[in-house]
């Protein structure tokens, strides 16, 4: 059901663990649901010098965590916030229907991270990043 | 390959397939036509009838060859609060029954029958005193299961089908986990329905039956021709109507010593998990429960996860994580016994067959203990339980 891509991300996720220089923290869904993302970013002049992140979940779950980080890191603030789930599912060949989810949760993850920086500086981050998508709403109406 | 997802299907065995190869090539036959071409199958299919009701306690005019087990229990579901709907329209069933019992009855619901769905208590197990005082005037029919298809609790099927009949109310149970693997008498249990799959119990896929003890009446749910005396339409699957019977009666005859050797798996495998895994616990009772059955939830890990690590290595189990059936809930099973969601996502089934042996759980136990401390490394839920408890 998955694509070898999907399945090598998630037996060797790429960025797994904790950052202890973390500057931003970002963790989106929950227990209930089966998916909970935790993105750790250590950020310096706009940019992703590291990145790593803790997954519970499914096998999507893990990939598209993993995925996503290697993704922005070493980007800009800017590049990774333009980050789309869609892009997480192409770059991994493609995701099954029932677990497109899994992506946009990645999305979120990244999203939160940042907000998580501009809110440690006093910065409102809704402008910028828009939804932080850390609420029960965004997680509800993304499963519908 | 290890293989321990005996609840899901089994493995076929030779002697099954070589009864079953004469009427996939040469005797193709119909058995309702009357030239002896025909005829010889429908001796064939009448012989098999007899060994199965001989195996079962019942006699061979009870036995209606069905497509598989869910067509059994939907034709029991839907044909008894069909036939039975001027009696009344109200029906019993447990809430944790397979979703082809579950899912008849939700339709039911639709059709405008009242449904009590019965719960458990955290062992997996219906009361029978609940089942009693559910029952009300209008009650046509309850439905329990023999046995688990998740957890592999054994259900009090003898005194809940005592307390039908005095209530003269019918009284159906889905033993497809069952049959081939406990002793399983229609007559001793006093069941009027009783659904039956072969592939559960080293039969071939796509046949099953329905035992409808004499003087039980079910609508019809099949229309068409003929056959099975004209409650079933359909033209008869020969081959998998032998294969069934030959499965069934090799199973019976190995019956005690398949229990025990799936019994002493589980054991071994209940054991050594429990004891080289930490936060896990055993889903179910441990005593009322199937001889080949072990269902472990692990704390802080999601289940799909921990079956793909072990497909990875080449063994091949089942689990009740949401993520496996494609909804966002776990196992309704699970939920049902108690369980938080995050523990139900992390469940683990593993089920055993005599073709399982001691070296293949020591070595299930062995990657499990790695997979689980590589999951849980992976997990914030760990992280947060162990930055809790520093």
């Amino acid at each position: 059901m998955y694509s070898e891509k999907v399945m090598d991300h998630f037996s060797n996720p790429r960025n797994v663990g904790e950052l202890e220089n973390a500057n931003a923290v970002g963790e989106v869904g929950n227990a209930k649901c089966g998916d909970i993302m935790k993105i750790y970013m250590f950020i310096e002049d706009d940019i992703i010098k590291d990145i790593k992140f803790k997954t519970f979940g499914c096998g999507a779950a893990v990939a598209t965590s993993s995925m996503a980080t290697e993704l922005v890191k070493g980007k800009t603030i800017k590049e990774a916030l333009e980050l789309t789930n869609k892009a997480v599912v192409e770059a991994l060949d493609g995701l099954p229907p029932v677990k497109m989810h899994c992506s946009v949760l990645a999305e979120e993850a990244i999203r939160s991270c940042l907000a998580d920086y501009y809110k440690r500086q006093g910065i409102d981050p809704t402008p910028i990043v828009g939804c932080s998508c850390n609420c029960e709403e965004c997680h509800a109406h993304h499963h519908e | 390959m290890i293989y321990v997802d005996n609840a899901a299907t089994t493995k076929m065995s030779k002697e099954v397939l070589d009864s079953m190869m004469p009427y996939l090539t040469d005797c193709y036959g119909n058995a309702s036509s009357i030239y002896s071409f025909g005829q010889q199958n429908r001796a064939v299919i009448e012989n098999a009838r007899e060994t199965i009701a001989g195996l079962i306690g019942a006699k061979p005019g009870e036995i209606f060859f069905t497509g598989c087990g869910s067509e059994a229990d939907n034709w029991a579901i839907f044909g008894a609060a069909r036939k039975n709907v001027k009696k009344g329209k109200h029906l019993i069933t447990s809430v944790i029954e397979h979703h082809a019992v579950l899912h008849c009855f939700q339709q039911l619901e639709k059709e405008g029958f009242t449904v009590t769905y019965i719960p458990v208590n955290s062992d997996g197990l219906v009361s029978v005193d609940d089942v009693k005082n559910a029952i009300t005037p209008e009650t046509t029919l309850i439905s329990i299961m023999m046995a688990n298809n998740e957890i592999g609790t054994i259900q009090p099927i003898k005194e809940i089908a005592q307390i039908a009949k005095e209530n003269n109310i019918v009284f159906h149970t889905d033993a497809v986990q069952a049959v081939g693997h406990i002793p399983v008498n229609v007559e001793d249990l006093g069941v009027n329905l009783l659904s039956v799959s072969a592939h559960k119990f080293e039969g071939p896929k796509g046949v099953g039956f329905l035992y409808v003890k004499t003087g039980t009446w079910l609508s019809q749910l099949m229309y068409g021709g003929a056959q099975e005396r004209n409650r079933r339409a359909g033209t008869e699957n020969v081959a998998g109507i032998v294969g069934m019977a030959t499965a069934l009666k090799i199973a019976v005859e190995n019956l005690d010593a398949n229990m025990k050797k799936c019994y002493e798996l589980r054991e071994r495998f209940i054991d050594g998990v429990l004891s080289k895994i930490e936060h896990c616990r055993l889903n179910g009772s441990r005593t009322e429960r199937l001889p080949g059955n072990a269902n472990i939830s692990f704390e802080f890990i999601e289940g799909e996860s921990l079956l793909l690590s072990l497909d990875l290595v080449g063994i091949a189990a089942s689990s009740g994580s949401a993520c496996t059936s494609g909804s966002l809930d776990p196992s309704h099973v699970l939920l049902a016994i108690g369980l938080p969601h995050a523990i139900a996502h992390g469940s683990l089934r593993a089920s055993f067959s005599h073709r399982n042996t001691s070296e293949e759980v020591d070595k299930i136990i062995e990657e499990l203990v790695k997979i689980v401390q590589r999951l849980r490394d992976m997990s914030p839920l760990y992280e947060d339980y162990l930055k809790g408890k520093k």
